[in-house]
């Protein structure tokens, strides 16, 4: 039986890799991931884990090595932040495009510039598009399960895709939480040997990564569109297996106190904790309002999102980037791609909070739920705007 | 009545900045130091001279010289700097940035940089592990020693810096500890003084990491080391200054040379090609 025990996040995580018992790690340092392939890195040297760490001269190299190691049939495991994802963009694609299972950790941070080591989306929503599964953890028990069950995932014989596994640096990665960590023997009984569809084998050999001519690539495409999408059943039925397993249930879209609530808050990653506080203290003062998260990003969970806002008349939507000169956030644009046209849509509140680690109170719901209520109340919706700022988004900074 | 003393380098520094990052013992101010009176010998104008860094603690030196300087991303200072260079033909470019950065994730672009000879200063503090993100191992970490990468020590063959240089080409390699402050100052004069590329590594305590990973003492106990360890050879052959674990450090300025540099191998070329027609880019009247 596993133990509850307080342990830093990252240590877990890299804990769980262990016992999902990865054979390859490559990784470059980078705050604040840092902890994680350490952690791994002393695993391996003290004989506790047999892989082969390798550390690497940048993050383009550290993802490389992973589509090589993945695609000679290796389970692959890495980790990074901000920059260093940032600096892997163009090999995410290929991973992706080569159906190669892998699992990565993003503890996600801001982008340069200015130089930022804390923590917002930036890093990871600017790589929505490069064909990943992609899941939010929002505290380190959720982080330690989701990593056998995407390596699981990432495996499964339907699936073949690598998945991106992320939490919120500093304020998830280097928190010490009591954490139920599933020992080896249980992970075992969840996460079979890793049977690659196919693998690069000089016995039946075939070429990865040829030159798509425009007489293909547009399959091509389209039979990576049809995978991802198609890896939603496989998730679901994963998510339940490990629920049935172990007693921890996670779900695509989690909602929280939404029954009959007028205005829901969406968002992703740990200020839902944060927030699951305050609208308790809402919920006891008679307000009807709750909350609804994004756990899976990639394949996007449009059903179940649809399902789990049904009712509301205003939507909040907390973003932690956004597109200058653009549509604002990503996740309010994703949000009203879902609702577009569909009957009675609630209406949508978007603000960008938390940028380059600017702490989330309480306080700053108080403000925002001010917003998405004054719409409830037939004011005109306001345009998309930056929280937190000083002196205002119009106003001088 | 008293007299508070202004630090000799305080012109220099961006005084608004401290305290800086840095901790007790480490080398990096001092290399600062030497530095800027190493410019202040070359006679270089302060607005005459560009500072660009990559990521890591050493990259910090950036954001404390108080001249026009450029904080980049990890690894891309050298890019960047010879994007400068070609522009500005008139001033004096510096790279100043550490191991981590020059070595590993940026090692392509010192290759580089030293094959084209561009005219830039490349000055490595050389502390063996990527200090900022917690001591791992980087391409320079001796054989056998601890980073936190490699709880039992490291197996990987480390780069010879001096060496990579030389041999792509660089018209100055040199190296010192920041024991040598006066050598590394003259040093850092000629570099500053030299067309083409020069490149001088500056060997540099972590206590914070390296040295007390692999139980070496605080940073008073690294210069002793140094002071007891360095052997000046200068015009070595630069194939044989390796650094091994706890070795001899050898130190000196070991390639001088005179290959033409990037911008006079492409004013020659043009001028060849196109006579009276070309005109040399960004010379300000
Ligand atoms: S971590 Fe090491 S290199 Fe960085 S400032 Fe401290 S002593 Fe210097």
């Amino acid at each position: 039986m596993s133990v509850r025990r307080g342990v830093e996040v990252s240590i877990a995580v890299a804990e769980a890799a262990g016992f999902c018992d990865v054979d390859v790690v490559a990784a470059y340092p980078i705050t604040p991931q840092t902890h994680i392939v350490e952690h791994l890195a002393s695993l391996v040297a003290d004989g506790h884990l047999d892989a082969e760490f390798v550390p690497v001269e940048s993050e383009h190299a550290a993802m490389s090595a992973c589509c090589g190691s993945a695609a000679a049939g290796a389970r692959t495991f890495t980790a990074t932040s901000s920059q260093g994802l940032a600096l892997m963009h163009e090999v995410l694609f290929i991973a992706a495009a080569l159906r190669l299972p892998m699992v990565m950790v993003v503890a996600n941070r801001a982008l340069s510039g200015p130089i930022n080591i804390w923590n917002d989306h930036s890093d990871i929503m600017t790589e929505r598009d490069v064909g990943w599964i992609a899941l939010f953890a929002e505290n380190g028990q959720e982080a330690t399960d989701l990593v056998p069950i995407c390596h699981r995932i990432s495996e499964d014989p339907r699936v073949q895709l690598p998945v991106m596994l992320n939490f919120d640096g500093f304020i998830v990665s280097h928190m010490i939480e009591p954490i139920e960590q599933l020992s080896k023997e249980e992970i075992k009984t969840f996460l079979p040997d890793f049977a690659p569809v196919q693998r690069l084998d000089i016995d039946n050999p075939f070429t990865m990564g040829p030159v798509g001519m425009p007489n293909v690539y547009t399959e091509a495409k389209m039979a990576g569109e049809h995978a991802i999408r198609a890896s939603y059943e496989p998730i679901v039925e994963i998510f339940k297996d490990f629920g049935d397993k172990f007693g921890r249930y996670y779900n695509p879209v989690e909602s929280y106190r939404t029954d009959g609530a007028d205005i829901i808050f969406v968002m992703m990653g740990a200020i839902t904790e944060t927030a699951m506080t305050w609208v308790d203290a809402q919920r006891d003062a008679g307000t009807k309002v709750g909350i609804v998260r994004f756990r899976l990003w990639r394949p996007l969970p449009a059903d179940d999102f649809k399902k789990a806002v049904a009712g509301a008349k205003v939507l909040a939507i907390l973003d932690r980037h956004f597109s200058p000169g653009g549509p604002g956030g990503p996740v309010a644009q994703e949000v009203k791609y879902t609702l577009y046209g569909t009957d009675n849509a609630p209406k949508i509140v978007e603000v960008v909070v938390g940028l380059g680690g600017r702490d989330v109170f309480p306080e700053d719901f108080d403000d925002i739920y001010k917003r998405a209520e004054a719409v409830l109340n037939g004011a005109p919706v306001p345009p998309f705007e930056l929280t937190q700022v000083r002196g205002g988004h119009y106003g001088k900074i | 009545m008293t007299h508070q003393r202004q630090n000799p380098i305080e012109t220099w520094l961006r005084s608004d900045r401290m305290p800086h990052i840095w901790c007790p013992g480490c080398g990096i101010g001092t290399s600062l130091n030497c530095f800027v009176r190493a410019v202040e010998r070359a006679a270089i104008p302060k607005d005459n001279l560009f500072v660009v860094s990559g990521i890591g603690c050493t990259g910090r030196v950036a954001g404390y010289i108080d001249v026009d300087s450029f904080h980049t991303t990890h690894g891309r200072a050298i890019p960047f700097a010879t994007g400068l260079s070609l522009a500005r033909p008139d001033a004096k470019v510096v790279v100043y940035s550490g191991d981590g950065d020059l070595a590993a994730i940026g090692g392509n672009h010192l290759m580089h940089a030293a094959r084209r000879n561009v005219d830039m200063t490349v000055v490595c503090v050389n502390n063996l592990t990527y200090g900022m993100t917690g001591g791992q191992l980087t391409p320079t970490t001796p054989r056998t020693a601890v980073a936190s990468t490699t709880p039992y020590g490291n197996y990987e063959h480390p780069f010879n810096l001096p060496q990579l240089a030389d041999s792509c080409g660089a018209n100055f390699v040199a190296r010192w500890t920041v024991f040598h402050v006066r050598q590394l100052t003259r040093t850092l004069t000629k570099a500053l003084r030299t067309k083409g590329l020069s490149f001088v590594e500056i060997i540099s305590p972590c206590p914070t990491l390296y040295q007390r990973r692999n139980r070496l003492g605080d940073g008073t106990q690294t210069l002793e080391y140094y002071r007891d360890h360095s052997v000046v050879r200068h015009g070595a052959n630069t194939a044989e200054v390796d650094i091994d674990f706890q070795g001899e450090i050898t130190v000196g300025e070991f390639v001088t040379r005179e290959r033409p540099s990037l911008r006079e191998c492409y004013e020659a070329r043009m001028r060849e090609v196109l006579q009276d027609d070309f005109a040399p880019f960004g010379v300000r009247p």
